[in-house]
């Protein structure tokens, strides 16, 4: 009778844990990364790839959460901004190792500071902790407080810990050992990364149990998307971390559980005229071009809702300006896109001298309004938007002529010769802070791509942008910085140098098989908890 | 087979017809964008249905096609005219010649194109009408399509140049220019002729690829290659089947253009 008892109770066990989500029941996600990693190093990163490794191995003192896009800590236990962005001080966490069991300490944030400022190894991380001349001091109070003092106040400073893997110093697998969920543990240039599950992660469940839950994550190195969405349909991968919305509609069709819209992204399509006084084009489409009465009438005339509807099925947004409403902070609620309205643009025009004869657009010397965009070959929405962007602008008599060009030769006329009228092109944000376009908003900047390089702001305008971004990045106070740029999206939507088009929904695919996931808009869109997810057993088997 | 040949000129007559009565026949204008519609499928109102951004189908494929019917032909054309002249002249006066226009062949044939072209259009100016647009891009395959034409013709001549009836000519005094254009060049007609055809469905592919590289006729002028791209997206076809149709008459038209070519004029 007791060993039927036992029985019973042993059943009842194993239907539970069977049924009870099974956070703990280990497995392999597989996803695919589109190139080859450039690089393992955590601060050497500079491409996409090598940005997924850092992410999924690296440990940080502070992580922007990608969901409440808040600051959570992590090997820090809490944390000091101090001197207005000057300093910074740390409380770390104890008890804390590296994968191979190396115990984690002060000395290693400060071993990671020199490293990451060290002019030798040139890391892109570290640029943006570049404030001022020198070297910045780290002063260690005890084995777990830090204090980093840098050369001049950094903007948003705290923000950029989520970029800084922390390095062990006294690990003699140098950045090989990691603090975070996950290590390296294969390679195979131009084929596959295994990564396995750190033993000694520090984090736990509320249950109390050692995360992450998975074992492993195999990354199969795939730049072609049709194979990629193949193997994601033959359920060989398990997540696609940002899909176009032709792809995506494709796997809608076939499934809607596949699929996730996580809604507007912080990428933006935009528009531009070409500004530069020295551009060899003809006088008087310069002077259009840096009319804002001109740049806004175009402005008018585009109908971005059909923009969103018809190119993006509807899986894009109006854009307002430079910052995406995706960005909960930064973005200024006051603004609303550019409406489609033709009687707006024409009277615009008219207001400037220009005169329509119902079927072309002539300025005040009878010049016809006819202008060329240049795009990037292949990109299928952008040739598509500008066919929109062609018709619109037919409507109140200008004439559109769309040129796609290989990348090299369209960069090489944007940033060198200058050979252009006007071009479409898209942006990729990483960062919610503004800080990282001030390369764009800087009048003197090079990718300030309307008119780069000036020795001294062309336009009123353009000087206010200039004294508003350097405010903004010398402020400490986030409030203060807010205004600032806030208006710095007033007087871009008010002068529309750029003509912000649609911001685009990140758009993903996750397998029903995968257990906790909730795709953002912030990158990485799907595994931004990799601590949390895991593979669910049962589904697994039904996996498409 | 006498049968076959007419039923493919009638074909071919009836699809020129067809495109060059396009404004008549279009139900549409191929650039008027339905946007409440797009990629809809057919129906009444557009019976091959409309594309990504809503334009008849239907009307882009018949002005398409009068593009790339009467420009890839152009096109061809020019290539034989450089080929014959390059390959006949220098195959038929052999020696130093030859070798010369040989190497400047192998030369053409060795460039990397695929750049070159790249090159080329990026130095363009912007500021062209599609209609512009198109006549550079099939002037510029016509006259850098030639070389490999070239060796094909170079070869037939050098072969007419020791044929009986040459020597008996030119043993009778006829001149070298007559000899040049009443036997050799009549004789290597075949050649020329079939270099011509096959040129045809090569431009118009070679212009849908150039599309990519953005080379090919500019939005919102179609022709069969901007056409075509829209099979990139294989998957799609599944949902219209009808955008297969530019690929279907590609199909007909090569193919009727090779069945009425005599058995003859085919270089054996």
């Amino acid at each position: 009778m007791s060993r039927l008892r036992t029985a019973c109770i042993l059943l009842a066990y194993f239907c539970l844990s069977a049924s009870t989500g099974v956070a703990q029941s280990g497995g392999e996600l597989r996803f695919c990364l589109r190139s080859e990693p450039k690089t393992l190093h955590p601060l050497q990163v500079a491409d996409e790839s090598s940005e997924t490794i850092r992410y999924l191995t690296g440990g940080v003192l502070i992580r922007v959460n990608r969901l409440t896009q808040e600051l959570v800590p992590e090997l820090a236990a809490s944390w000091k901004v101090q001197h207005g962005g000057r300093s910074i001080s740390f409380k770390l966490r104890e008890g804390v190792s590296f994968s191979d069991g190396t115990p984690f300490t002060a000395e290693d944030v400060a071993f990671t500071i020199r490293a990451l400022m060290d002019p030798q190894l040139h890391s892109p991380t570290g640029d943006s902790f570049r404030s001022g001349k020198g070297t910045p001091r780290t002063v260690l109070s005890g084995s777990h407080k830090i204090t980093i003092i840098f050369p001049a106040p950094v903007a948003g400073l705290d923000r950029l810990f989520d970029q800084v893997a922390i390095l062990s110093s006294k690990s003699p697998r140098k950045e090989q050992a990691v603090a975070g969920p996950f290590f390296v543990a294969e390679h195979k240039p131009g084929a596959f990364l295994l990564l396995r599950r750190n033993t000694h992660y520090w984090k736990r469940d509320a249950a109390g149990r050692r995360l992450p839950y998975l074992d492993s994550i195999r990354l199969d190195i795939q730049s072609n998307r049709d194979i990629e969405m193949l193997r994601f349909r033959r359920g060989e991968i398990h997540l696609i971390n940002s899909l176009d919305v032709e792809y995506f509609d494709r796997l809608a069709g076939e499934s809607d559980s596949w699929v996730r819209d996580s809604g507007p992204s912080l990428d933006s399509e935009q528009m531009w005229f070409n500004q530069v006084l020295s551009a060899p084009l003809p006088a008087h489409k310069k002077a259009w071009f840096r009319s804002k009465e001109f740049r806004r009438a175009v402005s008018s005339a585009i109908n971005r809702e059909d923009i969103s509807r018809v190119v993006f099925n509807g899986r894009a947004r109006p854009a307002t300006g430079p910052v995406s409403p995706a960005n909960k902070f930064w973005f200024n609620q006051k603004l609303q896109p550019h409406g489609h309205n033709p009687q707006e643009a024409l009277r615009r025009l008219v207001q400037q001298g220009f005169r329509f004869d119902g079927t072309v657009m002539r300025d005040r010397e009878g010049h016809p309004v006819e202008f060329s965009v240049i795009t990037n070959a292949g990109n299928k929405s952008r040739e598509r938007m500008a066919a929109m962007i062609q018709q619109d602008l037919a409507q109140v008599g200008i004439r559109l002529n769309i040129v796609t060009l290989d990348f090299p030769s369209l960069i090489e006329r944007i940033t060198r010769t200058f050979d252009y009228e006007a071009c479409l092109l898209g942006l990729v944000n990483v960062d919610l802070d503004p800080n990282a376009q001030m390369n764009v908003w800087l009048s003197s900047a090079s990718n300030h791509q309307w008119n780069p390089n000036q020795k001294s702001p062309e336009t009123a305008w353009e000087a206010e942008i200039d004294r508003l971004v350097q405010a903004q990045a010398s402020a400490s106070d986030p409030k203060k910085r807010k205004a600032y740029f806030d208006k710095v999206q007033e007087i871009v939507w008010e002068e529309a140098p750029f003509l912000y088009l649609v911001n685009k929904n990140a758009l993903s695919a996750v397998s029903p098989a995968v257990a906790n996931i909730t795709p953002v808009v912030l990158r990485p869109q799907t595994y931004w908890n990799i601590e949390q997810i895991h593979l669910s057993a049962q589904r697994s088997a039904s996996q498409p | 087979m006498k049968k076959l040949r007419k039923i493919a000129a009638w074909l071919l007559v009836t699809v020129f017809a067809m495109v060059l009565m396009a404004d008549f026949l279009a139900p549409a204008s191929y650039e008027t964008q339905f946007r409440e519609s797009p990629s809809a499928s057919p129906s009444q109102g557009h019976p091959l249905g409309t594309d990504e951004l809503g334009r008849d189908r239907l009307s882009r494929l018949l002005h398409g096609s009068r593009i790339s019917l009467l420009l890839a032909p152009a096109a061809a054309f020019l290539t034989a005219l450089v080929a014959g002249l390059v390959g006949g002249v220098a195959g038929y006066l052999g020696g130093r010649l030859e070798r010369m226009a040989m190497g400047l062949t192998d030369l053409f044939l060795s460039l990397p194109w695929f750049f070159l072209l790249i090159t080329v259009r990026a130095t363009l100016p912007l500021n062209v009408s599609p209609l512009v647009s198109v006549l550079i891009t099939f002037a510029l395959l016509g006259l850098l399509g030639w070389a490999a034409s070239a060796r094909v013709v170079c070869a037939g001549a050098r072969a007419l140049r020791n044929a009986d009836f040459i020597l008996q000519a030119r043993a009778c005094g006829c001149p070298r220019a007559r000899l040049l254009l009443r036997h050799v060049l009549p004789n290597l007609r075949p050649v020329l002729l079939a270099q011509f055809w096959i040129s045809i469905p090569v431009f118009i592919l070679g212009e849908a690829n150039l599309g990519l590289l953005g080379l090919g006729v500019s939005e919102p002028l179609p022709s069969w290659g901007n056409l075509l791209r829209g099979l990139e997206s294989f998957s799609t076809l599944g949902f219209n089947p009808s955008i297969l149709a530019p690929l279907a008459l590609l199909v007909v038209v090569v193919s009727c253009f090779q069945l009425i070519l005599s058995r003859e004029d085919l270089p054996s």
